[in-house]
């Protein structure tokens, strides 16, 4: 992997500096200076420390946190801060400002938490952020783009453990959190908010660990089903609920631990029936479920920022995992049952009957050949050409033809990859122009048009049994329409192996598909050679 | 703040959440959950009220290694987006 394209952090705040944007952002970072020293100067006056609720009663939720105005101002611009951040995601272009965003919003909540607590522990949490922060950013440097599924799932494991720890955290001194009652009691509704943001983060904790060992191959990915595992999860997940609403009665800590552990367990048991195959789903629910933990501790602390940010995730991962669900056409609660894959007594027919049919291997010379002379090429890749580590190899090759004179286009299926979007980023990093880059209803009506389908490690997301056969698995899944095509190129190890799905695919043996079997790094250097 | 207010700020962000989520690209699903990763560890506001108070022990050390966990988020999360946006490029026009 080339030299790392990630700013340093002289570097960023360098650049920072340029955009007019963060002008914007330090004018205010002068001003909140500002009214720090006079808050703060009010709050010594009065003798007062700013977090001490005086006599707070759930009535009177009003005087829940006594924080200064501008810094419920300061933590719902870091929110909008964290919004603009995703809005910046529309478009390639406009992306890393709206990272930028992000990094403004998140600094500002820090500077803002920090200035209006009295810190009695700055030395110790300046090395605490200095360790993650160094953890954090030799793990984003180093990490290969193959295995930022596995990452993500990591770093939701930590919002996850993070969720937790601050729930608890909240119960041994909810003094510091403005949440205790003149009497000496936690608010029940903060008790209510603190139990489901624990297990919230607990299930995302532990669901995470087992997708990334799943996603990192350090534990198969077959669905590992327990019997009754539905009744098992349901009375557990009753169980957390109803422990959740006793502890509003009862702030013993045995209520608490319980809940915790609970919700590990189940974060666990939730998570190892669904196969490796589903892990894209489960990513992007994980993802959610980050979120909503953060959303309830935002609740407990009643933190605009946590709040706002809490539901941007929350939705960001439920749209994600219901836009892979559609692109599988696999219902929600049919993944999240899990076992999908594991009985595999449907695919055996079909895998009997294909090798009866003919068809046609070609050589990288006549793929060669044909891709020189053809006008329109549409390049299909799948996880297979990842896990060959042929999308370098791939993008010479598209840029000799782009010589020749071909128009190349790639073509993307939302579940190429291990997660959303994936192979777009396996791409860019292939210095694949994104304009080149479709999506599949984008691209999907010019494959009439098209001279060259180039398929390399892909299968299910081409197979027009989707499209027609009823009783086919994939049934309804959309797919490249492939089949317009004059001539197709189908790159695949062997005549062996199938989809995830287990389903033969028609396109083996259509009159104008050509095998390339072998594997696709060498396959397409062949190509290029015979350029 | 009280609870309701609290609750209202909670539904209109998870709408202006699902708008602006589906307004995302979908060749830059990656990255949106790396940003979104980053950004869910402001939950550091919380490990940092508990790390800095006085008063409970445990709940500064709960609230400092909530601290670390969530840094390695943050910086990690912003980081590794930022690497990955780097990456799209536009095609060279001659």
């Amino acid at each position: 992997m080339g030299s790392p394209r990630f700013l340093s952090p002289a570097r960023a705040g360098h650049q920072l500096l340029r955009s007019g944007a963060v002008r914007w952002a330090s004018a205010f970072a002068g001003l909140s200076a500002f009214l720090a020293t006079t808050a703060q100067a009010a709050d010594f006056a009065s003798g007062d420390l700013p977090l001490h609720v005086g006599n707070a009663s759930i009535a009177d939720a009003a005087a829940h946190m006594p924080l200064p105005a501008w810094a419920l101002i300061a933590y719902l611009i870091s929110g909008v801060l964290f919004i603009l951040a995703l809005r910046g995601l529309s478009s390639p272009a406009s992306s890393r400002r709206g990272n930028r965003f992000g990094m403004i919003g998140m600094l500002i909540a820090v500077v803002t938490t920090l200035v209006t607590h009295s810190v009695a522990t700055l030395p110790e949490i300046a090395i605490a952020i200095a360790i993650g922060g160094g953890i954090g950013f030799v793990i984003a440097r180093k990490i290969a783009m193959t295995d930022m599924p596995q990452l993500v799932a990591a770093f939701h494991s930590l919002v996850g453990l993070a969720a937790v720890l601050v729930g608890l955290a909240a119960y041994f001194n909810p003094d510091a959190f403005g949440i205790l009652l003149p009497d000496g009691t936690i608010n029940p509704v903060s008790r209510v908010e603190m139990g489901l943001g624990i297990a919230i983060g607990a299930i995302t904790f532990s669901g995470s660990v087992i997708a990334f060992l799943k996603l990192a191959g350090k534990m198969s990915g077959a669905p590992i089903m327990l019997p009754g595992r539905h009744i098992i999860n349901l009375g557990t997940l009753a169980l957390i609920v109803g422990l959740t609403g006793y502890f509003t009665t009862d702030q013993s800590i045995e209520v608490i631990a319980a809940i915790t552990l609970l919700s590990f367990i189940i974060g666990f048991l939730l998570i190892i029936p669904i196969g490796g195959a589903d892990m894209p789903v489960v990513v992007s629910m994980l993802n959610s479920y980050s979120g909503w933990a953060a959303a309830a501790m935002g609740f407990t602390l009643h933190n605009t920022a946590m709040i706002i940010t809490g539901a941007l995730v929350g939705s960001s991962g439920a749209i994600l995992s219901y836009i892979m669900c559609r692109a599988m056409n696999r219902s929600f609660i049919s993944v999240i049952a899990g076992g999908f894959g594991a009985d595999d007594g449907g695919s055996g027919g079909a895998g009997a009957a294909k090798s009866d049919r003919p068809w046609k291997r070609g050589s990288a010379e006549d793929a060669a050949f044909l891709l020189k002379e053809a006008q329109n090429v549409i390049i299909i890749p799948g996880y297979g050409m990842a896990v060959a580590q042929a999308q370098h190899t791939l993008r010479e090759m598209g840029d000799l033809l782009k010589e020749e004179g071909v128009n190349v286009k790639y073509a993307i299926h939302p579940v190429a990859g291990r997660m959303p979007g994936h192979m777009n980023v396996l791409l860019a990093e292939a210095n694949v122009p994104y304009d080149e880059v479709f999506e599949l209803e984008d691209i999907n009506s010019e494959f009439a048009q098209a001279d060259v389908a180039f398929i390399i490690g892909a299968n299910d997301v081409v197979n027009p049994a989707a499209k027609s056969d009823k009783s086919s698995p994939i049934y309804g899944m959309p797919v490249f329409d492939v089949d317009k095509a004059k001539t197709i190129f189908f790159i695949k190890r062997s005549m062996g192996g199938v989809g995830y799905s287990g389903v033969d695919n028609d396109v083996f043996y259509m009159d104008q598909t050509m095998m390339l079997l072998g594997d696709a790094k060498k396959m397409v250097e062949e190509i290029i050679k015979s350029l | 703040m009280d609870f309701i207010n609290i609750l209202s700020i909670f539904v209109m962000a998870c709408f202006v959440g699902y708008y602006v989520v589906w307004s995302v690209t979908p060749a830059l699903h990656t990255p949106l959950m790396a940003v979104t990763n980053a950004i869910s560890s402001v939950i550091i506001v919380g490990a940092l009220i508990a790390a800095a108070a006085a008063g409970s022990p445990v709940a500064k050390w709960l609230g400092l290694a909530g601290v670390v966990l969530a840094s390695i988020n943050i910086f990690g999360g912003f980081a590794v987006t930022e690497r990955m946006l780097a990456m799209y490029k536009k095609k060279e026009r001659k």
